[in-house]
């Protein structure tokens, strides 16, 4: 395609509609009864840092500990699991729930192409997705070691700490990313997301076993080289922690873009080819 | 593209194995055109066809010219209200006609006139800041009629739309129907009760079983069921007596005592002299008639007429 026929393409058109779309989406990804256990997904692990953070003082341990705590936590619970299952419910629902809802012929039945309706609805997502996971893995960094006091403060802002937590919503946001694409897609192509969520978590989990280039066509090898604190792990979950081919970072991000930015282009290609039928 | 026909070149949909409609053929013009078939006849597979919803199993469908491969341009001209009484949460019915346009990618300003101008059309403004959850049926059709119009489009498609509506709404939504086929614009409206679109209608396409059965002006279609004798069933007193009187006449083909025994089921060629000579035996013999009823002006019995019995395609 050349320079000619992009810019001769209808941009502002497809701006205003990607907006429309957010502006009806946003409000379902963010405010969803359908979504309550995303947000107990969200607010678990801030609730249990802020716990941590009221009886921290008295438990004898050090700043460092907290940080390599954390870092497993993010490794363990935000990237395993929490963001892993809380994409499930949201990308895969941005088509499924409105087939439950009987309201996507709506979608179907504006002059929108259905490219522009998949990108746009993998936006809301997106958003969602990174003010629920983002949010909860900055709030949880600052409440693990805000007992320190101004130890804290002087670590947040004048050592690392600031640059570490960054790290830590640039790789939930890219989690977000990687794992919406993948879900928006197994939300197009089937029925149950339970079935290939399932699937994914198994190839996501035999990362480390895979082939070298096999293991590219995964999210998690990617996320696991923007991990900068490793987290001392014996026996089989070692195996979780354990970066078998180290990436640098700015290859991880760009790959993981590429990765994610082919998976949702075959999502969008496949919602062009959706049919509603909802009794089926 | 300025073709001004909906054409289905023989088009076939299949679910699985069940047919949801075979080897359509039709060529329709502008003006008020109603599909007219019993539930599971194939209307909804057919206007889900003809707005992209579903794709054919075999043949090719092209709207004004336009191939519905590309929704992006096919939707400008195109609106559907469809028979699904679902809407988006949350939203006011404003919001609902207002969401959509935007999503047609219309600046703000120009929404908002449409929006109200559709709100007006179906007497709904003063509703329009309430929610749609809290509308009741008939407001809920209404708000999907005024949502699938907004936006002018020459092809509106309307899936069983007076379902829910009250008398007064009915006669206004007919009358827009007919103002909007008078425009020039196809308006294709499904129902099941033939009675109901005849007066609305310049062209009708009867469905049976997922086949194309009649189609053309609605007189020419009446016409050939008014070939066939008509059935009426009279309530009365003694059916037995009034059977017997009424099979000594030529114009009735047959009467039989009805099956819970109260009423008699006659089929005459000339319904007018029935009814007359019903008020000579009513004169004559003191029969009391508790009530006189056409037992077959509904679809069913067009079919039969027209195709037989079975239902199946000829």
């Amino acid at each position: 395609m050349n320079w000619s026929r992009i810019t001769a393409m209808p941009w502002m058109l497809w701006r205003r509609q990607v907006a429309a779309i957010l502006r009806l989406e946003l409000k379902k990804s963010l405010f969803s009864k359908r979504a309550w256990w995303i947000y107990i997904l969200t607010l678990g692990p801030v609730l249990l840092t802020g716990l941590h953070s009221l009886l921290g003082r008295s438990s004898g341990h050090t700043l460092a500990e907290d940080n390599m705590i954390f870092a497993g936590i993010f490794q363990l619970y935000f990237l395993r699991l929490g963001i892993f299952f809380g994409c499930v419910g949201i990308f895969s629902n941005l088509f499924r729930a409105e087939v439950l809802e009987r309201t996507l012929h709506y979608y179907f039945l504006v002059p929108v192409r259905r490219e522009v309706l998949a990108v746009s609805k993998y936006m809301a997502g997106l958003i969602a997705a990174v003010v629920f996971f983002g949010g909860s893995a900055v709030l949880s960094f600052l409440f693990m070691s805000m007992h320190w006091g101004p130890l804290f403060q002087e670590y947040l802002l004048r050592g690392p700490g600031l640059a570490q937590m960054g790290w830590y919503a640039l790789t939930a946001t890219l989690a977000c990313v990687g794992y919406g694409a993948v879900f928006l897609l197994t939300g197009v192509l089937f029925r149950n997301p339970m079935i290939p969520a399932a699937v994914v978590m198994v190839w996501e989990n035999l990362n480390p076993f895979l082939p070298s280039l096999l293991k590219k066509f995964s999210v998690i090898f990617y996320l696991k080289s923007l991990c900068h604190v490793d987290i001392p792990l014996d026996g089989p979950l070692a195996v979780i922690a354990v970066v078998t081919e180290p990436t640098p970072a700015w290859l991880a991000i760009l790959g993981l873009l590429v990765v994610s930015a082919l998976v949702l282009g075959y999502a969008a290609m496949q919602a062009r080819k959706l049919e509603v039928s909802y009794s089926e | 593209m300025n073709e001004p026909r909906i054409v289905f070149d023989n088009v076939s949909r299949f679910y699985g194995e069940v047919l949801g409609v075979n080897r359509v053929n039709l060529s329709i013009l502008p003006g008020v055109t109603s599909l007219v078939g019993p539930n599971g006849s194939g209307k909804t597979t057919l206007m889900n066809l003809m707005t992209g919803l579903i794709r054919p199993t075999r043949g090719e469908i092209r709207v004004l010219g336009l191939s519905l491969e590309r929704p992006e341009e096919v939707f400008r001209k195109v609106g559907y209200c469809t028979q699904f009484d679902a809407f988006p949460k949350g939203l006011t019915g404003y919001e609902f006609i207002y969401s959509f346009l935007l999503v047609h990618g219309m600046i703000a300003s120009e929404a908002h006139k449409l929006t109200m101008q559709a709100l007006d059309r179906v007497s709904m403004t003063a509703a329009g800041d309430r929610l749609v959850a809290a509308y009741s049926k008939g407001m809920r059709q209404r708000i999907k009629l005024a949502q699938a119009m907004a936006h002018g489009p020459r092809v509106l498609v309307l899936d069983e739309p007076l379902n829910g509506l009250d008398p007064m709404a009915r006669a206004e939504t007919i009358a827009l129907f007919q103002q909007w086929g008078g425009e020039g614009r196809h308006v294709i409206v499904s129902s099941h009760v033939l009675h109901e679109v005849d007066r609305i209608s310049d062209q009708v396409i009867l469905l049976s079983h997922g086949y194309v059965v009649a189609e053309g002006q609605i007189q020419g279609v009446r016409s050939e069921v008014k070939d066939q004798p008509m059935q009426i069933l009279v309530r009365c007193d003694r059916p037995g007596m009034l059977a017997a009187r009424l099979f000594e006449r030529d114009h009735v083909v047959e009467a039989k005592v009805h099956a819970d025994g109260k009423g008699v089921l006659v089929r005459t060629r000339d319904a007018d002299s029935l009814y007359l000579l019903l008020n000579r035996i009513v004169m004559d013999s003191g029969l009391e008639v508790e009530a006189v009823a056409p037992a077959d002006d509904d679809v069913n019995s067009v079919y039969q007429y027209l195709i037989g019995p079975e239902g199946g395609a000829a």
